[in-house]
């Protein structure tokens, strides 16, 4: 933000002048998203997904706005009127499809913007609090698309409400009360159903505040980059516009591509066909699966099977998989490593493709999985590998790693040379 | 927002380091190619809101107007409003006839508002033409008003027997639906 | 430093912790792994594939299909399965004219109300309403088969995974278990009031086979009602049901996808004509 040759809004007109002195709300687009917002010059298409996060999270909320005017949060009606979206409701089979969907890609991109940044290690200082937002703008996320699979209705929202209500009933001697006072009830019914429309139509809004808070926190710092070095110099940045908002826009073409793709010609694929079927408390689906972004989570909680000492199974999955989402929180001051880039640390690099990734892939098919052998051995294996990653690996990796040598500033590493570099002016490297 | 941005601050758009670019035609295609897809998308999100198929569907009614007697009304529900249907006796019809037309604040003659070979069967909506309301005069014992048809309690106008405004302040006669005669005895409104 | 050091030992600690608790749960399922027989999963078979005119990103109804199906649903399915969220008026989309649904819904007799007395009564079904279920509610539907109660039907081809070609594979596929299949699996064998079907995943299905004769459905434009032909016919028209948009929907999407393809070059053309300046030359 505070880069000296940042470009100054000009108004060009008297209408902008005015604007400019009453609400100056140009001048923030200009300096947020415009001209005016300095941007390392080497960002890869993984810088792409912030945008992309922040384009699903209004097609969300625009689909959902439409979706309500529609729905009644009732169980006697609730499948029902979904039904009714689908058949007689103008387009309302292309919004409802558009937001099941839109939810997947949502959290494709979010997941794809949260690795990206566990590879860069954009969460270490000064970055911190822009971290801390994003864990929390994912743990908001969460909780929404959980509350929004109830909605319909169905077999899973019913059988998923239920469970998911149920790892309260983990916690000692207070875990039942809580149960029941989360659904208003002793099973998933009409209170559960419509705290949940509730909250599902309000929690996107805290979203977008917090998005909010997550640009400012960005802004403050400026954005990372795949090098790790800050910037330095003028030639090291490009201003937002026109150089990333045509970046984006040719990203947003492409994921909009494979968007309407699954919305026009696969619309079920990533959903559950027993969705399809009327919620039954009395019946039972043979396996319940939540939706698949949850599904490494899930592995993590099924992969406790076994009571330790005294703490019962159950409650070792519930503090696990909240575990395994609550760690970010404080990633930033775990990893202590002078160097940001993955690319420039050969020892976190090695853990990051073949300890991570290949941990979180066998946790997301095992978490998708009936719970039988192989699957639970194979979560339990990746569900301490994924601790230990986060909480042993990396600082320790932090601190006996010797890291590759890093270019001078931004513009040497695209330009294979920075005249400033050479003439040794302002010296100190930044990290 | 690659859009807004773009149209927001248009000057900048081809500035680099070296010096000013004209703005090429293939960045005013793509702005104008991203406008065009944001316009196709408020096709469906408005049309969402106009009503449904079932309603649509639901939008004809048809009712059997065989047991009524002269003299007498039935309310029947014509798209979620009240619709009265009533057949007249000779004497409403011959005061109806004997109204002069150019004397009524919406001048229209009995055989207009009803359907040549069914004079004697009126076919109204059972909305009053000045603020909603529903009239009063269909039910039997109910207040027929000063001239024998309707009367709203809300703000007082009066109807005549053909459903025409007389008294007070609705500005229009009772609005006539479409409907047909399917047959001797029953009528398809809509 | 201290502090964030201790922080880091609270980390390191905590995730050895997690590692140890997650591989003592590995270590003993494991063991139980090895040490004690699970029950085999029964023998079942995936769903044969039937090309249907509406699969693929082009496909299109077969109208004659449909109404084919629809008489197959009308004279067998329909004594126990309801179709509740499908309105006769919908039969309009499957080429039939008003006269023809009207004088359709008014053949079925739909829950209504005397009007003289008020009492529950039935009167004949207007285009506006919705197939009757066979059934008043589902205690009954369960009285009559055997505590089973058989599932409405309009959205059975997708509350199934290949819910089409499902649903006509299993109407299609009854038949005697197998020697071997038994030989193995003796706990296959159907119970009673139980039929054996392969595609089902439990082998045994509540539901009598309910085609069971060539001709049982007399159809109006002359195909011959083989068990085959009339399972892959009402999988068709269910599917129909299941989704009444899915041609629209398909049909919407080929434009739609142009169109971004289109802009989506356009962008990327646009981007590289402003990046050219200050990308640095590809050596």
């Amino acid at each position: 933000m505070s880069f000296p040759w940042a470009k100054e809004y000009t108004p060009a007109n008297g209408f902008t002048k005015f604007l400019d002195e009453k609400l100056p709300l140009p001048r923030l687009v200009y300096n947020a998203v415009g001209a005016g917002y300095p941007v390392p010059r080497n960002l890869s298409y993984f810088w792409n997904f912030g945008v992309l996060a922040g384009f699903f999270l209004v097609l969300q909320i625009v689909t959902g706005i439409i979706l309500a005017m529609h729905y009644a949060a009732n169980a006697q009606v609730a499948f029902a009127t979904t039904e009714h979206i689908m058949r007689n409701v103008n387009w309302g089979w292309l919004m409802r499809y558009a937001h099941a969907n839109g939810a997947s890609f949502f959290f494709i991109v979010v997941y794809l913007h949260i690795f990206r940044g566990f590879y860069y290690s954009s969460y270490k200082a000064p970055r911190e609090m822009i971290w801390l937002l994003g864990v929390t703008i994912f743990l908001l996320m969460m909780a929404t698309a959980f509350m929004g699979y109830v909605l319909p209705w169905g077999q899973m929202s019913f059988w998923g409400a239920k469970v998911i209500t149920g790892l309260f009933g983990a916690i000692p001697l207070v875990g039942e009360p809580i149960q029941i006072w989360l659904l208003g009830g002793y099973a998933p019914d009409n209170a559960a159903l419509n705290r949940f429309f509730s909250l599902h139509f309000l929690l996107p809004f805290v979203i977008a505040g917090c998005v909010i808070l997550h640009i400012w926190a960005l802004h403050i710092p400026g954005s990372s980059n795949p090098t790790g070095v800050e910037i330095k110099s003028e030639s090291d940045t490009l201003p937002f516009h026109p150089y990333y908002t045509v970046k984006d826009g040719f990203g947003l073409g492409v994921a909009l591509i494979l968007f309407m793709t699954m919305v026009f010609f696969l619309p079920n694929a990533l959903g559950h066909p027993d969705n399809y079927i009327e919620a039954n408390p009395l019946s039972t689906p043979a396996h319940i699966v939540p939706e698949w972004y949850f599904w490494p989570f899930y592995a993590i909680l099924r992969a406790f099977t076994v009571d330790f000492l005294f703490i019962p199974a159950k409650l070792l999955g519930v503090i696990a998989m909240f575990g395994s989402i609550l760690l970010w929180f404080i990633l930033p001051w775990l990893d202590r490593s002078p160097v940001r880039s993955g690319h420039y640390r050969p020892l976190f690099r090695k853990f990051f493709w073949f300890g991570l990734i290949p941990a979180m892939i066998v946790l997301f098919i095992c978490g998708g999985a009936p719970a039988e052998e192989p699957y639970v051995m194979l979560s339990q294996l990746a569900t301490a590998y994924y601790f230990l990653h986060f909480l042993v690996i990396l600082p320790i990796v932090g601190q006996i790693e010797k890291p590759e040598p890093l270019p001078y500033s931004i513009t040497e590493a695209v330009l294979g040379s920075d005249k400033k570099a050479v003439l040794g002016e302002n010296a100190s490297p930044a990290v | 927002m690659a859009d807004t941005a773009a149209t927001a601050t248009p000057e900048t758009a081809g500035e680099t380091g070296d010096g000013i670019r004209r703005r090429d035609f293939i960045d005013i295609a793509a702005v104008s190619a991203a406008g065009v897809g944001g316009l196709a998308v408020l096709y469906p999100l408005i049309s969402q809101m106009a009503p449904s198929k079932d309603v649509l569907a639901a939008s004809t009614t048809e009712v059997d107007v065989s047991a009524i007697q002269p003299g007498q009304a039935i309310k029947a529900v014509f798209r979620k409003q009240p619709l009265f249907v009533r057949r007249l006796t000779p004497a409403e019809v011959q005061e109806a006839n004997a109204t002069p037309v150019g004397a009524l604040r919406d001048p229209q003659t009995l055989a207009e508002r009803t359907q040549e070979g069914h004079q004697d069967m009126l076919v109204t909506m059972g909305v009053c033409t000045h603020l909603g309301c529903v009239p009063l005069g269909a039910a039997e014992g109910e207040v027929k008003g000063e001239f024998g048809g309707y009367f709203c309690p809300c703000h007082g106008s009066h109807y005549d027997t053909a459903g025409r405004i007389r008294k007070g302040p609705a500005p229009t006669n009772l609005e006539v639906p479409e409907y047909t005669f399917t047959s001797d005895t029953t009528i398809q409104v809509g | 430093m201290t502090k964030l050091l201790s922080i880091r030992l609270v980390a390191i600690l905590a995730g050895l912790g997690f590692a140890l608790v997650a591989l003592y749960s590995f270590v003993v399922g494991a063991f139980a792994f090895l040490t004690e027989e699970t029950a085999p999963h029964l023998p079942y078979e995936e769903p044969r594939d039937f090309a249907f005119s509406f699969d693929g990103p082009a496909g299109k109804w077969d109208v004659q299909q449909l109404q084919r199906g629809l008489k197959v649903y009308d004279e067998v399915c329909s004594a126990c399965h309801s179709l509740k969220y499908v309105a006769f008026r919908n039969l309009s989309q499957i080429g039939y004219d008003e006269g023809q649904v009207k004088a359709y819904a008014a053949s079925k007799q739909v829950p209504g109300i005397d009007p003289n007395t008020g009492e529950a009564t039935t009167r004949p079904g207007l285009p506006t309403d919705y197939f009757p279920s066979p059934y008043p509610n589902a205690v009954a539907a369960a009285a009559a088969n055997n505590n089973a109660i058989p599932p409405d039907l309009s959205l059975i081809t997708k509350a199934r995974g290949d819910g089409t070609n499902y649903v006509a594979s299993l109407l299609a596929g009854y038949q005697e278990p197998s020697a071997e299949l038994l030989a193995e699996h003796p706990e296959a064998a159907p119970g009673p009031g139980l039929y054996h079907n392969p595609y089902f995943p439990n082998l045994n299905l509540a539901m009598a086979p309910p085609l069971t004769s060539t001709g049982q459905v007399t159809y109006d434009d002359g195909t011959e009602a083989t068990i085959e032909q009339m399972s892959i016919d009402v999988a068709a028209f269910l599917t129909w049901t299941a989704e009444p948009t899915l041609v629209q929907r398909k049909q919407t999407g080929w434009p739609v996808l142009l169109f971004l393809l289109f802009a989506t070059v356009l962008a990327y053309l646009s981007k590289k004509q402003i990046w050219a300046a200050v990308k640095p030359k590809k050596k």
